[in-house]
């Protein structure tokens, strides 16, 4: 840590090497925190494994039988039977079929929620790999070339991450609504890719400027053109760049809300405008909302864990590096 | 076709260039093969401006048309007429879109204020690098990284003052009951209910970029500071926060930007209630927008909210420059 020690005795209570008592109260204090964090995200997961009684009792219930009701609803659409109309179904074939006679209801169809998951694989994943690809393609151009006004172009790039949402939604809306866009996967590929493009082009502007152009400038004396140097020596360099950079695109474009909410309705609705109106009968069903959350989250869970390295770079778009 | 041949013609064109590069190495790019670097560079960055261009900066000047006009997307064909500034007069003479402006204020001031005190803080301790701080750390990483649609929209839930369990862990802490904290219902409590979540969601951005900032002192100030006898008091006020300010002023700024455009979290859990007290102004926009339908007006508030964005980030760049060159 310190390469060269002063005297002994000082150096115990020093900020570089910290005391034992300061070690065990921060450690105290941070853990407290991190725990009372966690909270509502446990209570997410809580609660999608609850009953819907359980889940609205009070005080609220910390032992519980698990129950798969949530999930159960969250997947499907029921309608309400008599009770000897059940009673002369035949037995349930499943789980969910189960739990939901029980309630007297049998289940009617599949919901929503798996067809706007899906968009919300589709679009995440397809304005994530347009974003790169151009991304990759405009930092190289920017790292390695004399590019005239190229501090503008980039501030320019920068500055379309600035504008509030709504703000750019509107004329967006006017837009897709004459192009036939509304409400289409392709027209929220574009826009997220156009968002997320800027995000891409400062950080692998930062990540390409850090692999020595003499690499390139050794494949070429050994023949190879600009593009096969390119493709063949920086982007196997740029591999861990990108990956990161991939990833923070598709935390993005998984996330978004506010273009998803104004701008698709329908067909192309993603999960996070669809979760919120997850309803049950006389309300909101909070263990269905909860199952739909969880499985939402999870994938960010796993990916912020893979990220945790690169992490400061993509918050603050490689202006920080550690 | 005639691959071989190809294949000859190529070897042949590349061992002249090869010889001819080995000879006279300088100007590189001239003697190489295939595009012109000044092409590549063209070809490389063309798709992505083309695409800003497409999405970004033709809309943003549609929409600096339409706020000189009365245009109404709900009405497509009604009569489009050009009335000047009266759209920016009557933005800037709105007492709801300052009452809107003043709630973003308050709303930035305060998260920005505790997220920074309690994520410096808490860079500060994990600083003293206990026995297992990174994983205690990535832990703590985790809310910044979720929707903040969905998991502001469950926020919901943990705030209902008869089932939520906001409510009856205030309550048992502090013996208030339950029925009195209303915390979307109340209008003096809404306000605090979205600056307690953007600040636990928050709170962990400002702490990984001060901890950053903690980072980059280097050891031998502080030992030079303890030959000097200097108090710990005395040397977390005149190395550490000094030292860590421009990453401070940078986890501010970012977290300025974004909440000044405060939409998804705001909208699914008050929706801008109860009556307009937690209305920040994208909120207010959305409303005029999406709602009213006010196409021609909201478009020019959407200009102001831009300017205002834009302005304000430059003069505090340049003061976060001044910080930085001390």
């Amino acid at each position: 840590m310190s390469t060269a020690k002063p005297a002994a005795g000082t150096a115990a209570h020093s900020v570089v090497e910290p005391s034992a008592t300061s070690k065990r109260v921060a450690a105290t204090l941070v853990i407290l925190y991190a725990v009372i964090t966690m909270v509502p995200l446990a209570w997410i997961f809580l609660t999608s494994i609850k009953s819907p009684p359980d889940s609205i009792s009070y005080p609220p219930k910390l032992l519980f039988t698990p129950s798969l009701e949530g999930y159960c609803n969250l997947f499907t659409t029921r309608t309400r039977q008599t009770p000897e109309y059940i009673a002369a179904l035949p037995p349930p074939e499943n789980t969910c079929d189960a739990v939901t006679r029980e309630r007297n209801m049998v289940i009617a169809g599949p919901s929503n929620f798996l067809p706007r998951f899906v968009n919300s694989l589709i679009i995440a994943f397809g304005s994530t790999f347009l974003a790169v690809g151009l991304g990759t393609l405009a930092a190289y151009g920017f790292s390695r070339f004399k590019v005239p006004l190229a501090d503008d172009l980039l501030f320019f790039i920068l500055s379309t991450r600035m504008m509030p949402p709504i703000a750019v939604a509107i004329p967006i809306f006017l837009m897709y609504r004459e192009l036939g866009l509304s409400d289409t996967a392709i027209g929220m590929m574009l826009l997220y890719t156009a968002v997320n493009v800027s995000l891409a082009v400062w950080l692998l502007k930062g990540f390409i400027d850090e692999i020595p152009r003499e690499y390139e400038e050794a494949a070429m004396i050994d023949g190879y053109t600009r593009l096969q140097a390119f493709r063949k020596v920086v982007l196997p360099q740029a591999t861990t760049g990108i990956a990161a950079t991939a990833i923070f695109c598709l935390i993005f474009a998984w996330n978004e809300y506010a273009f998803a909410s104004l701008l698709t309705s329908g067909s192309a609705q993603t999960a996070p405008p669809f979760i919120p109106t997850i309803i049950g009968e006389g309300g909101q069903d909070w263990p269905a909302v909860a199952a739909g959350t969880t499985i939402f989250l999870v994938p960010i869970l796993v990916f912020t864990i893979l990220l945790r390295k690169q992490l400061l770079r993509g918050i603050t778009f490689g202006a920080v590096r550690k | 076709m005639n691959s071989s041949h190809q294949t000859f013609a190529e070897k042949a064109s590349r061992l002249a260039t090869e010889a001819a590069v080995r000879a006279t190495p300088e100007p590189l790019a001239k003697r190489v093969r295939g595009f012109s670097d000044r092409a590549i560079a063209w070809l490389f960055i063309a798709p992505t401006i083309a695409l800003l261009l497409a999405i970004n900066i033709f809309p943003l000047f549609w929409a600096i048309y339409l706020s000189f006009t009365n245009y109404r997307a709900n009405r497509p064909n009604a009569e489009v007429r050009n009335i000047g500034l009266s759209n920016y007069s009557r933005i800037l003479n709105d007492p709801d879109i300052w009452a809107s402006m003043q709630t973003t204020a308050h709303f930035v001031f305060w998260t920005i204020l505790l997220q920074t005190v309690i994520g410096f803080g808490l860079a500060y301790l994990i600083d003293r690098k206990f026995r297992g701080h990174a994983f205690w750390t990535t832990l703590i990483l985790i809310p910044m990284m979720l929707s903040p649609a969905v998991v502001g929209n469950f926020w919901r839930f943990l705030y209902e003052p008869q089932i939520g369990l906001f409510a009856y862990a205030v309550s048992f802490l502090t013996g208030i009951p339950t029925s009195d904290i209303q915390m979307l219902g109340s209008v003096q409590l809404a306000p605090w209910a979205i600056v307690i979540v953007d600040t636990w969601m928050w709170t962990p951005y400002v702490m990984l970029i001060c901890l950053a900032g903690l980072r980059s002192i280097p050891d031998y100030i502080y030992e030079a500071a303890e030959v000097d006898r200097a108090s710990p008091w005395r040397q977390f006020w005149s190395i550490t926060v000094p030292m860590a300010l421009p990453f401070i002023m940078l986890a501010v700024l970012f977290r300025g930007i974004e909440n000044f455009k405060m939409f998804d979290m705001v909208n699914l859990l008050t929706g801008g209630g109860p009556g307009s007290t937690t209305e920040v102004a994208s909120i207010a926009l959305k409303r005029d927008a999406f709602e009213a339908w006010a196409t021609g007006r909201s478009s020019a508030f959407a200009i102001v909210l831009f300017v205002a964005v834009f302005g304000l980030a430059n003069i505090y760049v340049k003061a976060l420059n001044r910080v930085k060159q001390r």
